[in-house]
């Protein structure tokens, strides 16, 4: 398996090596300005050089979306067992939820932090109302994804309804619940870092990124840039880590694993 | 059509809530107003009604958004700044533009992906994992790069918006291309199609939901992007400008009122695209 692993790894190294190789290259072979693009060398040197302010900022920020993404994502599967009681609730609310999933919900990020301040509070509470619904949507879906063979049998084992719910049908939804928390894991991270725009406290990556703009240091700005794609690509990794680990079950993950 | 009656109860609901808490919300502020104003003997019921129709309210309430809305949409000259029809016509602008090269760039991109292996082993994981990045961190930058090109108006936003609807297009779409199942595969080998008639008569119709499911994420993202975009350089206008302006005012009632406008105009075009669905894969067949 580990020889596979990393034959199929090899690839996307080898071009991600080769577009980082082409672009410092590029970069200093036509002399482009650091304005517009400035070379990977440079940005990992401002990037080393950098760590304290990247630091803080990586605390700041990654506490509003740590935050909103737990409230809003539990919230979210809250809403939906209760919903799922329910079927007019759940023909009331779903179209809702389906509708509100395509709002630009981003841009409540001004009264959020007129209403919770510019601490990470109100970047929380925009996390809290993007992940909210991804989730409410999925976890209604998965609830209802128990077959009715289970539940019959469920049934006949004179199950109540919550054992029902305990033993069938929130492992039967944990799949759906799993790949909500995955969008959840970016839509967070959006969230928290373009609530940072429209005011902080003068540290966040939001902010370092909208004043190093303005200062013309472009460099900083892809630095802190590398920190949120790094810090985005680990929050979903550790989610999907822990989803392999809950859901070893799932037919996704039965072939080719072991 | 059976959901008409629970949705309309509970938006009915959320409506009512959404008083109670412009209520709550509210009070204090305006207790302070009277205050300020030297007031002491309003009843509750004065309280109640100048809650709900403050100048600068922390919540403002439904009704004082729709009237809002109605001065901005249809009392004022759609040309005047001060008009949510221009800042909308700017944004939709920015949507469009951005979503047709954002959709074009995706769809050929997974094409190329689905034909070429070397492509899609060395592409796909970086694409996938480009989903996992905030990519609207990017938007800043890529104005004032644009900026340096002498390219500013609707192109840099345009450009945002795409960059946002590409990545969710691609994946779609390489979902998509690759979703007929190996024994269609097959058949098709067996009647001797070549690459081009295997892609034209299979994978291409089998991919129309994917393709529809993937605009309406595209075009919603797009949407998005184009708002940010607007919020990082508001001097050109559009609906993310209204909402930065009413920020840096308190102009609560704007900002809720830009919302709304943003949130009408996004809920259209992926409606559009979601009827388009319906009279495609009705013409093609596909049982709903």
């Amino acid at each position: 398996m580990s020889a596979r692993a990393a034959s199929g790894l090899a690839p996307p190294a080898l071009f991600g090596a080769g577009v980082l190789v082409a672009w410092e290259l590029i970069v200093r072979g036509l002399g482009v300005p650091s304005i517009i693009l400035p070379a990977p060398t440079a940005i990992f040197w401002r990037l080393a050089h950098s760590i304290p302010t990247l630091a803080a900022d990586f605390a700041q920020t990654i506490q509003g979306v740590v935050a909103g993404y737990a409230i809003g994502s539990g919230a979210g599967l809250l809403v939906a067992i209760l919903v799922d009681r329910s079927p007019f609730l759940q023909r009331g609310l779903l179209p809702l939820g389906n509708l509100v999933s395509a709002l630009p919900i981003v841009g409540v990020a001004p009264i959020m932090v007129m209403w919770f301040g510019f601490d990470w509070q109100s970047k929380a509470a925009v996390v809290v109302i993007m992940t909210f619904f991804p989730m409410l949507v999925s976890a209604v879906a998965g609830l209802a994804s128990a077959g009715m063979m289970e539940r019959d049998l469920m049934k006949t084992y004179g199950a109540s309804y919550d054992q029902t719910l305990a033993k069938l049908r929130l492992p039967a939804a944990l799949p759906f619940v799993f790949n909500a928390l995955k969008i959840n894991t970016t839509l967070a991270m959006i969230g928290a870092i373009v609530a940072e725009f429209f005011g902080t406290p003068t540290v966040g990556m939001g902010f370092r990124i909208s004043t190093e703009v303005g200062h013309m240091s472009i460099d900083m700005v892809w630095a802190t840039i590398v920190v949120a794609a790094l810090a985005g690509s680990a929050f979903y990794g550790i989610v999907a880590l822990i989803e392999r680990r809950v859901t070893f079950w799932h037919a996704s993950y039965r072939q080719g694993g072991a | 059509m059976k959901n008409v009656l629970p949705v309309t109860i509970v938006v009915a609901a959320l409506i009512a809530i959404w008083y109670l808490g412009a209520l709550y919300m509210n009070t204090a502020l305006q207790r302070d107003v009277f205050a300020n104003a030297g007031r002491s003997d309003y009843s509750l019921g004065d309280l109640a009604a100048a809650d709900l129709n403050m100048d600068r309210p922390k919540l403002p309430a439904p009704h004082q958004i729709v009237a809002e809305l109605n001065r901005t949409v249809f009392e004022t000259a759609p040309t005047s700044k001060r008009s949510l029809v221009y800042h909308g016509l700017i944004t939709l602008q920015e949507t469009l533009l951005g979503f047709a090269i954002g959709a074009a760039l995706g769809v050929a991109l997974a094409i190329l992906i689905v034909n070429v292996s070397v492509l899609e082993r060395s592409l796909m994981p970086w694409i996938v994992a480009s989903q996992t990045i905030p990519i609207i961190a990017l938007a800043p930058m890529i104005v004032v790069i644009l900026n340096q090109f002498d390219i500013t108006g609707v192109i840099p936003k345009a450009v945002i918006a795409a960059y946002l609807s590409f990545f969710p297009v691609t994946v779609g779409m390489v979902k998509g291309l690759r979703s007929p199942d190996p024994l269609q595969l097959d058949l098709m080998r067996t009647y001797c199609a070549t690459r081009t008639q295997t892609f034209l008569k299979l994978r291409a119709p089998a991919s129309a939901p994917f393709f529809f499911a993937s605009m309406k994420i595209g075009v919603a993202a797009a949407l998005v992007g184009a708002v940010v975009a607007e919020v990082t350089k508001s001097e050109d206008g559009g609906l993310g400008a209204r909402l930065l302006a009413g920020s840096y005012y308190g102009q609560t009632v704007q900002i809720w009122a830009a919302l709304f406008a943003a949130a009408a105009l996004s809920a259209t075009l992926v409606g559009l695209i979601g009827l388009a669905d319906r009279i495609v894969s009705r013409r093609m067949g596909f049982a709903r």
